[in-house]
């Protein structure tokens, strides 16, 4: 199912939710919104979902105009944050719902629907959980129950709404791995909602980052790193060093940090160095390390420029011993925007 | 400078307590022993002294006293209308709360006030307003007449009181639970393709089920004890309009104590009956959560 969003503009009383969105998501694709609390993102998975209708633009599913369509008839699996599990039924009743709603010829039989729980039971690794209650599982075990209820109905899209957020960091992890696997076993267009990149880079074939009710950015997770196409992606996404300063003739200068900006126009510009682009050089500006963290196989070095402020440097576990006093920098690759 | 040691305080040795499991919130002790108090003083020792009042009978004059004709005329009517009024109040109570809780409306302070409003008014005071309305020329009662619906001086004029006295007791108990069920539920019954109309039967209805039966039960146990508003519109018809609790009443009046007593202990049984197997339904109600 491919899925355009056009000039979509949503407003929640005064306060603009969605600005003029745009958005083409190709069949079977894994799409995440990225973005921090407050830019949309969330409204604009509901505007996909139709629980949430625009002020203006289009939704358009497969080419065929489904901007003002109820839910259901979208057939949009929706997963919500906090599950909104039925709380008196079952485990399998729940994921039964949406087939036992159904009305006349539509309604599968009571073997099919029984066949079908389990099926999808076995897909999400719950199998002989069907007899218990929402209140008798484990919060990671109510979000596959969520995940399955919303996949019962064949859904042509699948949508999430920030589905790891209450869970702990290993669970986490777990359930990351089983969506993409669930994705890629039932190959369902799916979307899902989240304001930790992490999860959204590992996660997804492609990320929309959203600002303020806008997309900002929409690539692929290598592209959105290593190429953001604006200030707010760039220190958004990954590790940064922010610098405000002046551009000319190729290189920017911000007190006493020099870096490279080949092919940046002149005038006040703003400048990203990443950690790990940070290497030691002897031709490079001074800075003085206060404490060296080691983290696995890399060391994470906290410094101070002479002026005082602050400088984070990536650098490799055994280089950790070179980053002692005072030490000389520059970088590897800079990104730099016009101010 | 003396060293100066800081011993550590002493313990005395931890013994498992005899009765309960150890908890980290305090007062268990003290909690439990006020409520034991306050529930024998106020409830029950008053009510013991109905049973001991009641065994000066003989087991013969005990079974005359409180399974006369008219004794369980009045039962049949005061547990009947309990319990239709309840019934009625059960749906009604929902749609008020309902409204309530779900949406805006100018005005709605009022009504919220106006639930209220049985809880704090004399009962009496409802009983000769209803008797004044429903009587056969009353405002309402002179157009249910032509319709040849009597609803004052009978069973009906029973069961209007009982609807008007136990309503609040629906709607409290239903609100805060209908506030706290969540959009995301409903959002997600229609999203899977359930219909209004199934989203509230399947989803909604069910999730208030416990919290609904509690308000039926409080409702049904003040419209069995309900006097005050009832005995203006009945029309205390004996075999036909007359309450038990009127007709402890009556007993009183005449001096026959133990007959009174009698009677008393037979409702208290019923009652006390009938809440246990409420209370059971709830805890079954209550599995899920």
């Amino acid at each position: 199912m491919t899925i355009s969003i056009r000039s979509v503009e949503k407003k929640f009383g005064r306060y603009p939710a969605l600005n003029s969105v745009d958005l083409e998501i190709a069949d079977g694709e894994l799409v995440a919104l990225l973005g921090p609390s407050g830019s949309g993102k969330t409204t604009l998975l509901r505007t996909i979902a139709g629980l949430e209708f625009p002020d203006a633009g289009q939704v358009l599913f497969e080419g065929q105009d489904v901007t003002f369509a109820s839910a259901a008839a979208r057939r949009v699996g929706f997963v919500f944050q906090q599950y909104a599990l039925f709380k008196h039924m079952t485990v399998a009743r729940n994921i039964a719902f949406g087939l036992d709603v159904r009305k006349g010829r539509d309604k599968p039989s009571k073997a099919e629907i029984k066949t079908r729980v389990e099926d999808l039971l076995k897909l999400v690794e719950l199998e002989g959980l069907g007899g218990r209650y929402p209140s008798q599982l484990s919060g990671g075990q109510r979000q596959r129950v969520a995940l399955s209820r919303a996949l019962a109905v064949q859904p042509s899209v699948l949508l999430l709404d920030e589905p790891f957020g209450a869970l702990d960091a290993t669970v986490r992890k777990s359930l990351r791995k089983e969506l993409r696997r669930v994705h890629d076993a039932t190959g369902v267009t799916t979307i899902f909602v989240t304001h930790d990149q992490e999860e959204a880079l590992e996660l997804a074939d492609r990320v929309a980052i959203l600002n303020a009710g806008r997309i900002e950015q929409i690539g692929t997770p290598h592209e959105v790193h290593d190429h953001p196409a604006t200030p707010f992606v760039c220190g958004f996404v990954g590790e940064a060093n922010r610098f405000e300063g002046t551009v000319s003739g190729g290189r920017f200068t911000a007190g006493p940090v020099v870096l490279p900006a080949p092919g940046a126009a002149d005038g006040p510009a703003i400048a990203f160095v990443r950690p790990h682009d940070l290497v030691l050089d002897a031709a490079g500006f001074a800075a003085k390390v206060d404490r060296v963290v080691i983290q696995g196989p890399l060391a994470n070095v906290d410094a101070r420029l002479p002026d005082g402020r602050r400088i984070e440097v990536c650098a490799a576990r055994d280089d950790a011993a070179s980053f002692t006093g005072e030490v000389t920098l520059s970088a590897r690759r800079t990104h730099v925007f016009a101010a | 400078m003396t060293a100066e040691t800081i011993s550590a305080p002493r313990h005395r040795p931890f013994r498992r307590p005899l009765f309960r499991r150890r908890s980290a919130i305090p007062g268990f002790g003290l909690t439990l022993g006020v409520t034991l108090t306050i529930l024998s003083l106020i409830v029950l020792i008053p009510l013991s002294a109905v049973a001991i009042k009641a065994s000066a009978l003989s087991p013969s004059e005990f079974v005359a006293a409180a399974f006369s004709e008219r004794a369980v005329a009045a039962y049949r009517l005061t547990f009947g209308a309990a319990f239709v009024a309840a019934v009625i109040n059960g749906v009604f109570g929902v749609l008020t709360t309902w409204a309530l809780v779900r949406y805006e409306f100018p005005g709605k302070a009022v009504v919220n006030a106006l639930v209220d409003l049985p809880f704090a008014l004399p009962t009496a005071v409802a009983g000769i307003a209803l008797a004044t309305l429903y009587a056969p020329n009353g405002w309402v009662g002179q157009y249910l007449t032509p319709l040849g619906i009597k609803a004052a001086y009978n069973p009906i004029g029973v069961t209007i009181a009982l609807i008007f006295i136990g309503l609040p007791f629906v709607v409290r108990t239903l609100e805060p639970v209908m506030r706290d069920l969540s959009a995301d539920v409903e959002e997600a019954a229609a999203s899977l393709g359930a219909g209004r109309f199934d989203t509230i039967l399947r989803v909604i209805l069910p999730a208030l089920g416990p919290a609904w039966l509690t308000g039926f039960a409080l409702a049904f146990a003040r419209g069995v004890g309900e006097y005050g508003s009832v005995i203006f519109i009945a029309g205390n018809m004996p075999y036909k309009s007359e309450i038990a609790p009127l007709l402890i009443i009556i007993q009183l009046e005449q001096f026959e104590y133990a007959n009174a007593a009698a009677i008393a202990l037979v409702m208290l049984a019923v009652s006390f009956l009938m809440l246990l197997i409420i209370n059971a339904v709830q805890a079954w109600a209550r599995r899920f959560s």
